[in-house]
């Protein structure tokens, strides 16, 4: 027997046969589209679930077609009831941080494009890659399942707070079985999250092409890659977490359920457990998730405004760095999620210094993007607009979170609206943002057909303007006392307010409906768009130097070798204001 | 779905030749995903390394808000440390009789290798069975899985590490196999990836060991 240098599984025979091609693919580029479709799926019912919340927040009585045959005891004739509402809420959350903002921007155009950019044939480990996305579709068909179930889906948030979330029926309607689905459900989702981490470090470490230096690799490689570490490790608190609290649900642990608590009149039968605990981990978790979140869209911004400016940032090297600081600090801050639980306040303070100091870096990376773009020549497209429209989101749902950073403002914007709007705007629709700009960017690519113009510039603007009507309101009712997670505001002082939250209803349901422009486009162009050149948009990304859509190997016969940084813009090349980077033209200008 | 709609070839890369089964091409490939593999096995240690360092800090904090009353730990403990142990050096001993072989790789050195990986796995069987016989030791005494915080805390600790104890022994069956499959070829590094993750193991049964002989 000899030891020889047999090849892994992605150098081997194209795919062949259905299932091999298109539903167990090995091939990174179907795992990133599958991972995408995903998604897909889980913001529009992730957005459905929003409308019948704004809906039933202005309109309690309304009815709702259709739902009281989704479920007769949440919604009996169509009218959400109060626990029922709180289940959408939960749902919602779940399925938007989850499905959709860990999904879309890091494992879909991850997976699809990191191997391309740097030059590898697909991802370290293809069987991997294909056992975390179809683990992370069982996980959703799991949580899903949690609709149609007689009790219907859980009430404790997408936080899940213990005790609530431990006790079981007791604390309210879809917290036995619903609960349930969402534990094995969240479980399951941290496996493949792992495992496409794993993927993504290793590849990213150790296929590199040649001439593929680290500090040659896009941004959005980067950022794809810092956002792997901090999911490893992020994932793999919660996995414990999830385990944890599923022994406490079914195996009569008390790991979070503390002695002597009386839920609905029924004395619980555990002792000694502690409710901080729980949130200790899930936000030991929660936080680097959220720059799990918005980390890779910030990569693929990064990548798309250079390309639009047709010049390089003012500093890639302070880019990464903030990147990197970000990805180090996010583990230092969960407490600031915890800043009324009861905590020394004194730990408060700790949590606070660096929350604050987690803005330099972010505040670094705007001020590289603004001044960058002071004095460019942009071309407007709708991936251009998009991103954009992100340093917009981010900065207005940014400045927020100074307010929040500090312990003494938490303790009135707490749990208001206030938080509610922060997150949604710079974490929920500026990663949203990044995602549709990536979309608009790299679908030439991806299908070999370009999306309409038109209908991007139209879907850009509802979205732009619908997201602003609709979350910006939200920072001044949080100021003014508007509780989050209440299903109603019956208080006096909300009355004057109804108002402004029917206006945000209806906005919601104009931007809502302006999405379907954008999947109205995504699947006409799919075969129907104009045939796309192999470079559209004149880039300088080894994404560019391959057919559209690429073959099953990526580079076909040829091995790339890397001669440039990405950002060799306005220099002279014989293609014209631009060199690629796997072009051995000399450069007049070199890059950071 | 994936037709590749002709489009001309501009990338400046000249084409090189086709890679070949043992071209040069194919051997950098192949150096590639050892490179890739180890840093994998790594990567997933530190994983494996956080969750276990979740466990241990929900440990601490929940010791932290009450009176323990401890446990006594059953003595078997000890002997499946010993096992344990003694399993890492006896995959040590297939890693010698791999390499002090010549040639390296030949069929008498895989056999000899493949025959200490066998013990390797059967004595982190009997480590798991020992467990199981520590289980119902406690179980004997009246301590169950909910009687006492710390109970709960040793149960998961040991049974959580048990399960990543027989996903290791899975991946020295494998190992094995290939080390004696007449005609399948074998990398040198699952041997190194799976020595990586075999040891880990131990070390990590000693550090929950000495966690729960401290603070259970």
């Amino acid at each position: 027997m000899e030891e020889s240098s047999v090849q892994q599984a992605h150098v081997n025979a194209p795919p062949k046969g259905f299932l091999r091609k298109y539903v167990f693919s090995l091939d990174h580029k179907m795992i990133g589209k599958q991972y995408y479709g995903l998604a897909l799926a889980a913001v529009f019912t992730g957005m459905a679930l929003s409308w019948l919340m704004r809906i039933h927040m202005v309109w309690p009585l309304a009815k709702i077609p259709g739902l009281d045959l989704l479920s007769k005891a949440g919604a009996p004739g169509g009218i959400i009831t109060p626990e029922y509402y709180l289940s959408l809420m939960t749902m919602h959350g779940t399925l938007m941080v989850f499905f959709v903002l860990t999904n879309a921007p890091f494992a879909a155009f991850g997976n699809y494009f990191l191997p391309i950019q740097i030059g590898a044939e697909d991802m370290a480990f293809p069987r991997f890659n294909m056992m975390s996305f179809w683990t992370t579709f069982v996980a959703w068909a799991v949580l899903m399942l949690a609709f149609f179930i007689p009790d219907g889906p859980p009430i404790s948030g997408w936080t899940s707070y213990a005790p609530l979330s431990a006790v079981g029926r007791d604390a309210g309607p879809g917290m036995e079985y619903g609960m349930s689905l969402w534990g094995i459900s969240i479980a399951l989702f941290c496996v493949g999250s792992l495992l496409g981490a794993l993927n993504f470090i290793a590849t990213t470490l150790d296929l590199r092409a040649k001439g593929m230096t680290l500090m040659r690799m896009p941004l959005c490689t980067w950022a794809w890659f810092i956002t792997s570490c901090i999911a490893l490790l992020a994932f793999a608190v919660l996995l414990p977490a999830c385990i944890l609290l599923i022994l406490d649900r079914h195996a009569g642990t008390s790991f979070f359920i503390p002695a002597g608590l009386v839920i609905s009149d029924r004395m619980q039968p555990h002792s000694g457990g502690s409710p901080l605990l729980w949130q200790h981990l899930f936000w030991f978790f929660g936080h680097p998730e959220v720059y799990i979140a918005i980390l890779p869209s910030m990569g693929i911004v990064s990548h798309i405004l250079i390309n639009s400016m047709r010049k390089p940032l003012l500093s890639h090297k302070v880019v990464i760095y903030s990147m990197m600081s970000i990805g180090f600090l996010s583990y230092m801050v969960w407490g600031h999620h915890m800043f009324l639980s009861g905590m020394n306040p004194t730990s408060a303070l700790a949590f606070s210094f660096p929350t604050l100091t987690i803005t330099i870096p972010a505040t670094l990376l705007t001020l590289m993007w603004l001044g960058s773009l002071y004095g460019a020549r942009i071309q407007i497209n709708s991936a251009s607009l998009f991103a954009l429209g992100f340093i917009s989101m981010f900065v207005s749902g940014g400045v927020s979170g100074f307010f929040l950073a500090q312990p003494s403002i938490d303790i009135y914007l707490h749990a208001t609206y206030f938080v509610v709007g922060h997150f949604h705007m710079v974490m929920g629709v500026a990663s949203l943002f990044g995602v549709f700009a990536g979309t608009y960017f790299w679908f030439p690519k991806m299908s070999g057909r370009m999306m309409n113009e038109t209908l991007g510039k139209l879907h850009f603007w509802v979205t732009f303007i619908g997201t602003y009507c609709v979350f910006m309101p939200f920072h001044y009712l949080g100021l003014i006392g508007n509780v989050r997670r209440y299903q109603s505001f019956v208080d006096d002082f909300m009355q004057p307010y109804i108002g402004w939250h029917k206006f945000i209803t209806i906005c919601a349901l104009i931007t809502g409906a302006g999405q379907l422009i954008f999947l109205f486009n995504l699947i006409y162009s799919r075969f129907k768009g104009e045939p796309a050149p192999q470079n559209p948009w004149n880039a300088t990304s080894l994404e560019w130097s391959i057919p559209s859509p690429p073959p099953w190997n990526n580079f076909g016969d040829k091995h790339p070798v890397v001669y440039h940084d990405p950002y060799q813009y306005g220099v002279k090349g014989s293609k014209g204001d631009f060199v690629m980077q796997d072009s051995p033209e000399q450069v007049i200008v070199s890059g950071d | 779905m994936s037709s590749t709609i002709a489009t001309p070839v501009n990338s400046q890369t000249p084409a090189l030749p086709q890679a070949k089964r043992g071209s040069a091409h194919s051997v950098a490939l192949a150096r590639q995903a050892d490179r890739a593999s180890r840093s994998g096995i790594w990567v997933g240690l530190f994983a494996i390394t956080m969750s276990f360092a979740a466990f241990s800090s929900a440990l601490f904090v929940r010791q932290g808000t009450m009176d323990w009353t401890h446990i006594v730990l059953p003595s078997v403990l000890y002997l499946n440390t010993l096992f344990l142990l003694a399993s890492s050096a006896t995959l040590e001993v297939a890693r010698r009789s791999l390499t002090a072989a010549s040639p390296v790789g030949s069929n008498a050195a895989a056999r000899k290798a493949s025959a200490w990986v066998i013990l390797t796995l059967l004595l982190g069987l009997v480590f798991c069975v020992g467990q199981f016989a520590a289980w119902r030791d406690l179980r004997a005494q009246g301590i169950y899985l909910t009687t006492n915080p710390n109970s709960s805390f040793f149960y998961v600790l040991t049974f959580i590490h048990a399960l990543h104890v027989l996903a290791g022994i899975a991946a020295l069956v494998h190992l094995a196999g290939r080390l004696t499959a007449s005609h399948s070829t074998f990398r040198r590094s699952l041997f190194e990836n799976t020595a990586i993750y075999w040891h880990f193991m131990a070390v990590l049964w000693v550090y929950l060991f000495l966690l729960c002989r401290m603070k259970l």
